[in-house]
């Protein structure tokens, strides 16, 4: 009786097991290291709800699990021959969360909107090159201008200012995503709440719980959805990376895009081929002060820069997290070419030769020592960086002095030109092309901290724009980074960035890549 | 009585205004603005920004707009977290931090007391050393240290505790942010407890009432804690207004959405409007708190009374 009792216990638990096993829904809880500044595609920024929007939303052009650019929103697209007329045929049947058809209508609404000056999307600049884009963003002209046209409900046309060779590339940015005309004018501003958000993407929004998790579901009516493996994605806030490695272990969260780097070594003891790192498409670079004297002295610049031994910060400072730089562009676009700074093949004890003999020869010394002073914005590494940098100028007899300020301090002074020597800075790629980096260096951009102007600089970016063959453009972009970067260190690079996630050999499909996206749609769990 | 807590509560009014008024100036003091970030934002689209959030105008113009929201009780906008208004993200973060903080109060409180009076009781003999050497401990011990160990101990080697996360306000959840955020606390509580009991049980009406042959129980509880207990009332009432307005560390730790993070995210971030949320907040629960305590001192002390 009591055998009889314990196995009939031990078979229905199995059963069960075995029943909820088989339709158990499948649950990634995905590590993210910030909260996002917002859901709604056109008012974000940063790369924090890159990953969530992309689950959410299916822009004209998306990525797949390598980051390639593959048909998303549209399914099939033409260009004119002048390359400025992008014709969308937008995929039949497409539906949004709701159930209503996703239509062209619907992109020329979010298109207007993202350019609307009442919108204020920080990233606007995503659509300057459609016509007559940037004049509404700067409330010249009326969103309705803009060069965008819904020909009929499933044809979706643009027209740009010149040609724009990585124009599909940008579609897969957030900021160009649709979102529901009918939606939107319903809920206003509150359409980005759970429950109101009407979405086109694998997955739709469940909950959002600042600082504490946003759950989206599996969207029934995405055309892929019999595709989609994971039902359910947590994205949890990890501020805190040991606490993230600490859940991480505890089976808490499947992965996470950020890794406590000085704890590197250890971790990748402890947890294997779970800890991914490798280069992405980012540089973590210095600007100096180039008006103000001595910095408006290319050979001094160029002197500091020799000086540097990249290797060491790469190894020692970074933990290997970060790639030694020689060039503002990182490698890995296809069809361009980094040009370097001349000194990149040379070795550190030959760079600070040279850097000794330019600093002898424009009267720097024991008597008249080069001061420079390292502002930087408050973090662990930043500091670190600085300091170790600190330490390989001083031999050379260059009195470096650290001030270290908030992120928003930092950037407020930069943005208004303050007086700085050197600045600490960095740029993350929104889309595979060197133009996105090469912009800041033009003369008069917001980003420029250097202030750096050259006029052949300028010239050569403008011939990049208007180019319509693709190999002459990235030739200009890559004479244009010769000039502005490798001879006059308009930024003065020094680390590429490098993606630093730990991932669980439970979830499978994760692809590495340069732009580190992985969408979950192409992820599945054990 | 009535009338003591009127005037308290109006007194209050012209306080907060002032607070409201330095906050509001202060955090403008502080160099950069909300839109200044890694990204640099192109200047037509920051000032599209700033112009939405009333950012452009004169700062007196936004100052009078503030409190004007404010008086209805709309703290406005979050500028980086723009799908929350600050409003809502103070009512979700003030139901964990109050929580956390309440529990981690009251059990200091119970426990601190406790201990407080035994160390007292057996004024330096072993049990005494014990407590003090505790309260030591447990004040000087950052929470910094404590919360990882927890996680460390009881999470990842007894699996009894998860590490961190909400998880929607379950029990097992709480546990180590609560015992975190109450060890300092516990130890504050034992050590003034210990020392005003001490000076409690030599006071004269002790001594007559042991002389009058009443029982240790009625000595000690009704007699000398009573009057023991001031120093801790008017302790406890700025720690809970502290407490459960949130602890920044813990709550990063243990990844709680509670509001602690908020101000000090709201500042580095010059979101000036949760910041001034936070302030707001903060010092009504200081105000409240206060008023509580000197009521308390009223029911507790014979000699105080407000009328």
């Amino acid at each position: 009786m009591n055998m009889n009792f314990k196995s009939w216990l031990v078979g229905t638990t199995m059963l069960v097991m075995g029943a909820t096993g088989a339709f158990a829904e499948v649950v990634f809880n995905r590590g993210n290291s910030a909260d996002p500044e917002s859901l709604d595609p056109h008012k974000t920024s940063t790369i924090y709800e890159a990953d969530i929007l992309r689950d959410l939303f299916l822009g004209l052009t998306t990525e797949d699990a390598k980051s390639e650019i593959i048909p998303g929103a549209a399914e099939s697209w033409t260009i004119s021959p002048d390359g400025k007329v992008y014709t969308f045929k937008l995929r039949a049947g497409a539906l949004w969360s709701d159930g209503s058809p996703v239509t062209a209508h619907d992109f020329v609404f979010a298109w207007q909107r993202v350019v609307d000056p009442a919108t204020a999307g920080e990233y606007a600049y995503m659509l300057a090159p459609v016509v007559n884009a940037e004049d509404i963003t700067a409330g010249k002209k009326k969103p309705a201008e803009m060069g965008v046209k819904a020909v009929d409900d499933s044809t979706f046309e643009v027209i740009l200012n010149a040609p724009t060779p990585y124009f599909l590339e940008m579609l897969t940015h957030q900021a160009t995503y649709p979102v529901s005309k009918a939606n939107v004018e319903a809920k206003g501003a509150d359409f980005v709440k759970p429950g109101n958000l009407v979405s086109n993407g694998a997955y739709t929004l469940a909950e959002f719980v600042p600082n504490d998790h946003i759950k989206v579901v599996k969207n029934p009516k995405f055309y892929d959805a019999a595709n989609v493996k994971i039902d359910t994605v947590n994205f949890i806030p990890t501020e805190d990376r040991s606490t993230a490695m600490k859940r991480f272990e505890a089976g808490e969260i499947d992965s996470n895009n950020d890794i406590p780097t000085e704890q590197l070594s250890d971790l990748k003891a402890k947890f294997g081929d779970q800890i991914n790192i490798g280069p992405y498409l980012g540089t973590f670079y210095f600007a100096f002060k180039i008006p103000k004297a001595p910095w408006d002295n290319v050979k001094l610049r160029q002197a500091v820069s020799m000086a540097i031994d990249r290797d060491y910060l790469a190894e020692k400072v970074w933990q290997n997290s970060m790639i030694p730089a020689y060039s503002f562009v990182p490698p890995g676009i296809s069809g361009y070419e980094t040009r370097t700074t001349d000194y990149a093949e040379m070795s550190q004890i030959d760079r600070e030769d040279a850097a000794k003999k330019v600093l002898d020869d424009l009267g720097y010394g024991p008597d008249k020592p080069l001061k420079m002073e390292i502002r930087y914005n408050t973090s662990e590494n930043n500091k670190n960086t600085a300091v170790a940098i600190q330490e390989q100028l001083k031999p050379l007899g260059i009195e470096v002095t650290l001030l270290n300020t908030d992120t928003k301090t930092h950037y407020g002074h930069l943005e208004q030109h303050g007086d700085f020597d050197v600045a600490r800075a960095g740029w993350i790629a929104d889309y595979k092309d060197p133009e996105n980096f090469l912009a800041l260096c033009k003369s008069g951009t917001g980003n420029n901290y250097a202030e750096y102007t050259d006029k052949e600089y300028d010239d050569l970016l403008a011939k990049a724009a208007a180019s319509a063959d693709p190999s002459e453009r990235m030739k200009a972009l890559s004479d244009a980074e010769a000039i502005g970067v490798a001879r006059d260190l308009c930024v003065m690079p020094l680390l590429y960035y490098g993606y630093k996630n730990v991932v669980s050999s439970k979830l499978k499909g994760w692809e590495y890549n340069v732009m580190d996206r992985h969408p979950s749609r192409f992820l599945s769990k054990e | 009585m009535l009338r003591y807590v009127l005037r308290r509560l109006l007194t209050a009014i012209p306080t907060l205004f002032v607070i409201v008024t330095l906050a509001f100036f202060l955090m403008r003091v502080a160099p950069g603005g909300p839109f200044n970030q890694e990204k640099g934002l192109n200047p037509v689209i920051k000032a599209n920004l700033e112009r939405v959030f009333h950012l452009d105008e004169p700062l007196w113009k936004q100052f009078l707009f503030y409190l004007q929201n404010l008086l209805r009780g709309d703290f406005g906008p979050s500028y980086n977290l723009p799908d929350f208004t600050v409003g809502e993200m103070l009512y979700d973060g003030l139901k964990v931090s109050a929580q956390i903080g309440g529990y981690a109060l009251l059990l200091a409180l119970i426990f601190g007391t406790a201990l407080g009076v035994v160390a007292a009781l057996n004024q330096n003999r072993g049990s005494d050393y014990a407590v003090v050497a505790l309260a030591t401990a447990g004040s000087t011990i950052p929470t910094f240290v404590i919360a990882p160990l927890f996680q460390l101990f009881f999470a990842l080697t007894l699996h009894w505790f998860p590490v961190g996360g909400w998880g929607g306000g379950a029990f097992v959840n709480k546990v180590g942010p609560v015992l975190t955020l109450m060890l300092p606390q516990l130890a504050i509580v034992a050590r003034l407890m210990r020392g005003s009991m001490i000076e409690s049980l030599h006071a004269h009406h002790i001594r007559t009432a042991r002389a009058l042959g009443l029982s240790d129980f009625a000595v000690v509880v009704k007699h000398a804690m009573r009057g023991a207990m001031l120093p801790i009332v008017s302790y406890a009432g700025p720690a809970a207004a502290a407490l459960m307005t949130g602890s920044v560390i813990v709550e990063t730790i243990f990844q709680i959405p509670g509001i602690g993070r908020y101000f000090v995210d709201g500042a580095l971030n010059r979101d000036y409007t949760l910041v001034m949320g936070t302030v707001v907040l903060i010092a009504i629960f200081t105000v409240l708190f206060n008023l509580i305590v000197d009521i308390l001192y009223a029911v507790i002390d014979p000699r105080v009374r407000y009328d």
